[in-house]
């Protein structure tokens, strides 16, 4: 137990004697467990309006539909089946046209009783429930079509007043509407080249009308679907229920969708971001164990020192070790339950609570599983960035690290030729680089992360913006999106610029003796700053290129692959998108180390020396 | 190399250097006038804390006075910018350190050509030439090692071919034997020797009087003051290692 507290005890001081450093640490460490919580939790946050709509609709545990080949009277005896406690339908529905405020969209029209049902009774937001000539249309794709209570709105060639605007837990909301009639439906972006079979739906909204108003728009009875909405006593065997009752109808299943899947689908877009934000925090991860390696191996350079004095009084290799593991374990562990708390309570900002649901996107409790996971990524961050300093700290000489020695420099031969037919900053720059490669490579990686990152969130960007023009997305979850990929913006450069500044800073703390040398050998402040910077900016520029390519393009084939996507619809960067996002990432780079590199480059020489 | 006999090539008059303010003003170096005319050896010698390596951190513009005047071939040094100093450092002066300051991760060639490659030779030129004086110095066969592979005698001597590199007019050594043992002091002082046979001007600062003894004038520092002067004339025309009793 003592020696625990001595542990804690010796980390806790160093830790508030370099509060600095212990921020910036705090800093990388958070970055990486936020957008990691919120990636876990922003689906549960968005659960929440569904979960509302569910219980204010009377929402149904299966929806079943005759679709094409289904008959009315295997549908009908679904009312009965074991399970099913209640039931609203069939239902008649059609497909169709409706034109609203000069706009035509494809529509599903559902048949209705004017008396409230028992099961997935819509919950009107505005106006009343259907009657004979008025229509109530689906909230979110009355958003979408821009249409509200008292407009008139042209069905199947008749007017229609809309008497009412509601919301429904037996589909998804606008655009992701199920398919509930016979000729069937598509959803999202359609090549020009390619002709659906007439009469398909191609992003259908939902509207109801009467029953008797339906009938009296059917063409003819063939073409009409019906659909029932069953109540189970165990809402959590809807999928056995399915399994069990789907089967044969006359050689075909019956089309059916369980809440859960309904569920699923209503946060769809909550899946996309979380998939976004997943990815993000795997890259996060990746730049946070960059930015500890450097400041940790930074800081072990300048701790040899108390390392020798451990040693000197007793402390054992273990106990060494310990004390230097214990400090950055409790800063991972004060970052992981920093980042628990912003990430849950800033998920629900980061989902849209759509016009098509009631209530709005809650803040999610969180697991232990999450918990546990969380903790377990930052505790490992923390383990793999210091495990390789902590015990090359252990292990050294306790007269050396009494003495204070620096850890030597390796030698890069063929980079010190290379550097002798350069241009002094380069000659230094190059040399600079090649007493620490492990650090270059650590430069290397954050860079190209950093820009592997920004490559996608180009395409992902051009991909939203096209598709607010082709609705797959409506212009609020497009914006919610942008949402997602500003916060990963915002995070992702804010790491980056720390690690270059941090980076610079080892760098030049590191070199003090070199940099001074080489002024009392003749090389000027200028030369010296430059050099500094340039043994930023050479890295930079090699991790931007290695960040394009292959790094941009594995990580978006990554994500296409991840959510089963088609990488044809997305439009890459062009070349000289590319070529600018380089130049601006070594701009960056070069800016950002310029101070650091100014301040060392400008260090009196006798004080180094 | 070619100054006249007598001319002052490093001139310092009413050189100050002071740290802190009021009560706790320190003078460094405290109003220090000296020639030191071309081809000759300067030994200054003081306790620890007295202002000798301060001075020779002056002399070569690795640090600024506070006052007086510096001049190095009758040109002021004093009020140089930071560029030009480092400009004269890579022709005009240069160091020698105590604890040798290689670059641990080069070899004792990729050391010694660094000052001429800062000075803009080209790299055959400037390995040329590297190459050249570690021959003379004895450490041909030494050429691709690194520094840590040499003896404390055979780094040294890397640091003073390194500081002939560019074929300075001063060359100023602090505490050149100070980490050394009696072998290697010996090794450097004989080289120091050649050096001024050759007629390279030498200021070397030391606390250890046997390497004073072998100079032409030596100057006792206290407080930051020069406050004695002595002409030898043994010098180091004679058997150095006997007249300081390191070799018989």
């Amino acid at each position: 137990m003592g020696r625990i507290l001595l542990v804690l005890r010796l980390a806790l001081r160093d830790l508030r004697r370099r509060r600095t450093e212990a921020a910036l640490l705090l800093i990388a460490i958070l970055a990486a467990t936020m957008t990691l919580t919120l990636g876990l939790v922003v689906r549960d946050a968005a659960s929440d309006p569904y979960e509302s709509t569910r219980a204010a609709t009377k929402g149904p545990d299966v929806v079943a539909g005759t679709g094409g080949f289904a008959d009315l009277a295997d549908l009908e005896k679904l009312a009965t089946a074991s399970g099913v406690t209640e039931h609203s339908g069939p239902y008649p529905v059609i497909a169709g046209k409706i034109e609203a405020s000069g706009r035509m969209s494809d529509v599903q029209v559902e048949g209705r009783d004017t008396a409230i049902a028992s099961v997935d009774q819509p919950e009107l937001t505005q106006g009343s429930w259907v009657s004979d000539g008025g229509v109530v249309i689906e909230a979110a794709f009355a958003s979408s079509l821009d249409v509200s209570v008292t407009d008139s709105v042209m069905l199947g060639g008749r007017s229609f007043k809309v008497v009412g605007l509601a919301v429904t837990a037996a589909m998804p909301p606008y655009p992701g509407t199920s398919c509930i009639v016979s000729v069937g439906c598509v959803h999202g972006a359609i090549p020009t080249d390619l002709n659906l079979p007439p009469g398909f739906l191609h992003n259908p909204g939902l509207v109801w009308l009467t029953q008797a108003d339906v009938r009296s728009l059917a063409p003819a009875q063939g073409s009409m679907s019906y659909v029932i909405n069953l109540k189970l006593a165990d809402p959590d065997e809807a999928e056995a229920f399915v399994d069990a009752n789907s089967g044969d109808h006359g050689g075909t299943m019956m089309p059916m969708q369980t809440w859960q899947s309904i569920l699923a689908d209503a946060t769809e877009l909550a899946r996309d971001s979380q998939i976004l934000l997943l990815i993000g925090a795997w890259l996060l991860g990746l730049l946070a164990v960059a930015s500890l390696s450097v400041l940790v191996g930074g800081r072990m350079a300048d701790q040899t020192r108390r390392v020798g004095l451990l040693k000197a009084v007793g402390g054992t290799p273990g106990l060494v070790a310990a004390v230097l593991l214990a400090e950055y374990l409790l800063v991972a562990v004060v970052a992981a339950a920093a980042g628990l708390a912003i990430g849950a309570l800033t998920a629900p900002l980061l989902t849209e609570s759509s016009a098509g649901l009631v209530g709005s996107a809650g803040t999610p409790s969180l697991t232990w599983s999450k918990v546990a996971l969380v903790t377990a990524v930052a505790l490992g961050v923390a383990v793999v960035a210091t495990a390789v300093p902590a015990v090359r700290g252990a292990r050294f000489s306790t007269i050396s690290a009494l003495a204070d020695a620096a850890r030597p420099p390796r030698r890069t031969g063929w980079l010190v030729a290379l550097s002798t037919r350069l241009p002094v900053p380069l000659l230094l720059a190059l040399r600079v680089a090649a007493r620490r490669p492990r650090r270059v490579v650590l430069g290397v990686v954050s860079i190209a992360v950093t820009v592997g990152g920004i490559y996608v969130l180009l395409v992902l960007n051009t991909f939203l913006s096209e598709q607010s023009g082709l609705r797959a997305y409506s212009e609020a979850q497009v914006t919610v999106l942008r949402h997602v990929l500003l916060v990963w913006t915002v995070i992702l450069l804010s790491l980056a610029a720390v690690n270059a500044i941090v980076v610079t800073w080892a760098t030049v703390l590191d070199n003090r003796h070199a940099s001074a040398l080489a002024r009392a050998l003749g090389a000027t402040p200028l030369e010296v700053s430059a050099a500094m910077a340039a043994a930023q900016v050479l890295p930079a520029l090699l991790g931007a290129v290695l960040g394009v390519f292959p790094g941009g393009y594995l990580l978006f084939a990554a994500i296409i692959t991840i959510t089963d996507g088609d990488s044809n619809k997305a439009t890459l960067p062009g070349p000289w998108q590319l070529i600018t996002l380089i130049l601006a990432t070594v701009l960056a780079v070069a800016t950002l180390t310029a101070v650091p590199a100014h301040l060392g480059g400008r260090r009196p020489v006798t004080e180094a020396l | 190399m070619s100054e006249a006999p007598d001319t002052p090539v490093l001139r310092a008059r009413g050189l100050r250097k002071e740290y802190g303010k009021g009560e706790g003003l320190i003078r460094a170096v405290d109003g220090v006038d000296l020639d030191v005319v071309a081809g000759e050896t300067v030994a200054i010698m003081g306790p620890s804390g007295c202002g000798k390596s301060t001075l020779l951190h002056l002399f070569g513009g690795l640090d600024r006075p506070s006052g007086g005047e510096l001049l190095l071939n009758d040109r002021r040094i004093d009020n140089l910018s930071e560029k030009a100093l480092a400009r004269m450092r890579r022709t005009d002066v240069s160091y020698v350190f105590q604890s040798f300051h290689l670059m641990d991760e080069l070899t004792a060639v990729e050391n010694v050509e660094l000052p001429a490659l800062l000075a803009g030779r080209s790299p055959r030129a400037a390995r040329r030439r590297a190459e050249q004086l570690l021959d003379q110095l004895g450490l041909a066969g030494r050429a691709r090692f690194l520094p840590s592979a040499l003896s404390g005698g055979q780094r040294q001597r890397v640091a003073v071919a390194r500081a002939l590199s560019n074929e300075p007019l001063v060359v100023l050594a602090d505490e050149p034997t100070g980490n050394l043992d009696s072998a290697a002091t010996l090794d450097v002082l004989r080289l120091f020797e050649e050096l001024h046979e050759y007629g390279q001007t030498l200021v070397i600062v030391t606390h250890d009087a046997r390497i004073a003894a072998t100079a032409d004038r030596m100057f006792s520092m206290r407080d930051g003051a020069l406050v004695d002067e002595t002409r030898l004339t043994g010098g180091t025309t004679g058997k150095l290692g006997a007249l300081v009793g390191l070799e018989d």
